[in-house]
């Protein structure tokens, strides 16, 4: 990365670095609206302190001085971490997720808190209690999410490095919508512990950059195996950030038939074609294969990432952190019902009345949850409710198993799968405001990743007419990100989509 | 699966959610759609498939079984809406 190279060859400050950045959000984040909070005094006390290592020759970390962004659902004692929800307002973590500690031991400069959807749920990051994230190419339009604060400031040069997190998508979408690089790793290549969980068997952390490169070597410093996350893998951590220059011999490509179906925006379906013609110019095989399974992908997610979502909610009872509601307001809630239901003579609906403890819980989450998050609870409390557990919360993990089998035929015949990260680019804020299944679609081609655990990637690959980003989906085998980021670097190195940038917004 | 406003009642309590009159409507509309949507797994020939739970299949991922440092109860307690020195407090259970 050049501006590490930069920096360790002492040719520029990490102080000046950062004030860059901390000047570029200055000037551009009134417009985007990628962050959540920024301490300034925070990452230039920290910026000054890797500058004098440095003078002093002290031994520095792998990242020292240079600014990272980090989505505020990644547990640091340092930062607030609200999740982008009222729930967790005035929430100060007790410890550093490890993410945030490997970082930290990098002796990165931890420049601010970026936007999300509330609770990582959602495509476009409207979801945020707090504020609109626009796309930094248009910003009329949504930045995609759930991770659009983390995708929206790498797009705006408003930070070099910022860390996502993916469930369905929430990293790679925001990324191919910005036009930037986003990679969601191997389920269990990098810790969750400190992470505050949405679904557990799909969440996993990952980089956005400007370039494969970075992403790599972002990558590098935040995976490995955890003692703390013990669904995190106990394998091998290549060194991403030097394999990554290595282009692929003899790379067999697979094109997915269902990717092309009816649905795909013409213009992208042109782009991601012209990408895989790249692929073939530069040595590659291309193969087309069948993932039969893939169209239930969106359904299967919708049972089974709810259904985590709403035990993992379940936290959240105004008991032990976040929010809570006002107790007395509650009492005199319930003695008013309960006079009510006495006067009419209705004693079963006295006898029916919540507790005043359930009733806490119950005004508690209603105050502290966004109405997509309440969706999203309901609709796993459903799916795992008496009666219905079979037909959808079992049958879902069931068809799982057949969309993981899927991949693991394709990867017996290819090395990559390319395809697009969504089936059109971003769109208008506000546009799928009222209709939450549209939204869901929208996941339509990045959550099977997340349910089969494999490793993708998003990278630039052209523009609309109207001038906005398009990106190309690469998918790899579980622990396949070398071959990932290789076959990304091929095709970023081939090509200058990478280096375009939107226009300043605000000068 | 029809869903009803009914169900929808039902389920806002085991959720331990309070829904507005409103929301209640929204939101037998939308899970009713969703719902629908998702139905279509039904179609899908699961017969001898075992269930994924998790996309890692480890099992028996075992700690040492030693003494460690925890959190101190100062720090565990300091996001709580109300506490005491010594644990979280909560409206009372039993009544009065």
């Amino acid at each position: 990365m050049e501006l590490l190279s930069l920096l360790s060859a002492g040719e520029i400050t990490s102080v000046e670095v950062t004030q860059g950045y901390l000047d570029q959000i200055s000037a551009e984040d009134g417009a985007v609206g990628a962050f959540l909070h920024a301490d300034v005094d925070l990452a230039l006390s920290k910026a000054a302190e890797v500058d004098r290592r440095r003078q002093a020759n002290e031994p520095l970390g792998r990242l020292a001085g240079l600014p990272v962004a980090v989505k505020d659902v990644l547990c640091d004692t340092q930062m607030p971490a609200t999740c982008a929800s009222r729930m967790l307002e005035n929430f100060r973590p007790p410890y550093d997720s490890t993410v945030v500690a490997k970082l930290k031991e990098a002796d990165a400069v931890l420049i601010g808190r970026t936007n999300m959807d509330e609770f990582a749920m959602g495509g476009s990051t409207e979801n945020s209690a707090y504020q609109l994230t626009r796309n930094p190419w248009d910003l009329e339009r949504a930045p995609g999410g759930s991770s659009g604060g983390a995708a929206a400031c790498v797009a705006a040069r408003m930070a070099p490095l910022s860390i996502g997190t993916d469930t369905g998508g929430s990293i790679r979408q925001p990324a191919g919508l910005c036009g930037v690089v986003g990679l969601k790793p191997t389920y269990g290549r990098v810790s969750r512990y400190g992470l505050v969980a949405f679904a557990s068997s799909l969440d996993q952390v990952g980089p956005l950059a400007l370039n494969v490169a970075d992403a790599a070597l972002l990558l590098e410093t935040i995976a490995g195996h955890d003692p703390l996350d013990s669904t995190s893998l106990d394998e091998p951590l290549p060194a991403y950030s030097t394999l990554v220059e290595r282009p692929l011999e003899g790379l067999r490509l697979g094109i997915v038939r269902e990717h092309f179906a009816e649905g795909l925006n013409p213009e992208v379906e042109e782009a991601v074609r012209a990408a895989v013609a790249v692929y073939e110019s530069l040595g590659a095989t291309v193969k087309e294969i069948s993932l039969p399974h893939s169209k239930y992908a969106v359904a299967t997610y919708y049972v089974i990432a709810p259904s985590e979502a709403s035990s993992n909610l379940a936290r959240y009872d105004g008991i032990h952190y976040g929010h809570r509601t006002d107790i007395s307001a509650m009492q005199a809630e319930l003695a008013t019902e309960q006079k009510a239901f006495l006067a009419a003579g209705d004693q079963i609906a006295v006898d029916n009345m919540d507790s005043p403890l359930v009733r806490m819980y119950r005004r508690t989450r209603a105050e502290g949850f966004g109405s997509e998050v309440k969706r999203r609870i309901m609709l796993g409390t459903y799916a795992l409710s008496a009666g219905y557990y079979d037909a959808y919360y079992l049958k879902a993990l069931k068809v799982r198993r057949l969309i993981r089998q899927d991949f693991d035929a394709a990867f017996e015949e290819v090395d990559l799968i390319a395809g697009p990260v969504t089936a059109e680019p971003a769109f208008k804020l506000g546009q799928m405001s009222g209709d939450p299944l549209a939204m869901y679609l929208v996941d339509l081609y990045t959550v099977s990743a997340n349910l089969a655990g494999l490793p993708g990637i998003s990278l630039p690959c052209g523009f609309t007419t109207s001038g906005l980003p398009i990106g190309l989906q690469l998918q790899a085998a579980p622990l396949a990100e070398e071959t990932l980021i290789r076959g990304a670097r091929m095709f970023e190195q081939a090509t200058d989509w990478h280096q375009r940038r939107p226009e300043k917004k605000q000068s | 699966m029809a869903l009803s406003r009914d169900d929808v009642e039902k389920v806002a309590l085991l959720a331990r959610l309070q829904l507005s009159e409103a929301e209640l409507d929204t939101l037998t509309d939308e899970l009713a759609q969703i719902v629908t949507y998702v139905d279509q797994l039904a179609e899908v020939d699961t017969g001898d498939v075992e269930p994924m739970a998790h996309a890692v299949e480890l099992s028996n991922v075992f700690a040492a079984d030693g003494v460690r440092p925890s959190l101190p109860r100062e720090q565990a307690l300091a996001n709580a809406p109300a506490h005491n020195e010594r644990g979280y407090l909560v409206p009372a259970v039993l009544g009065d």
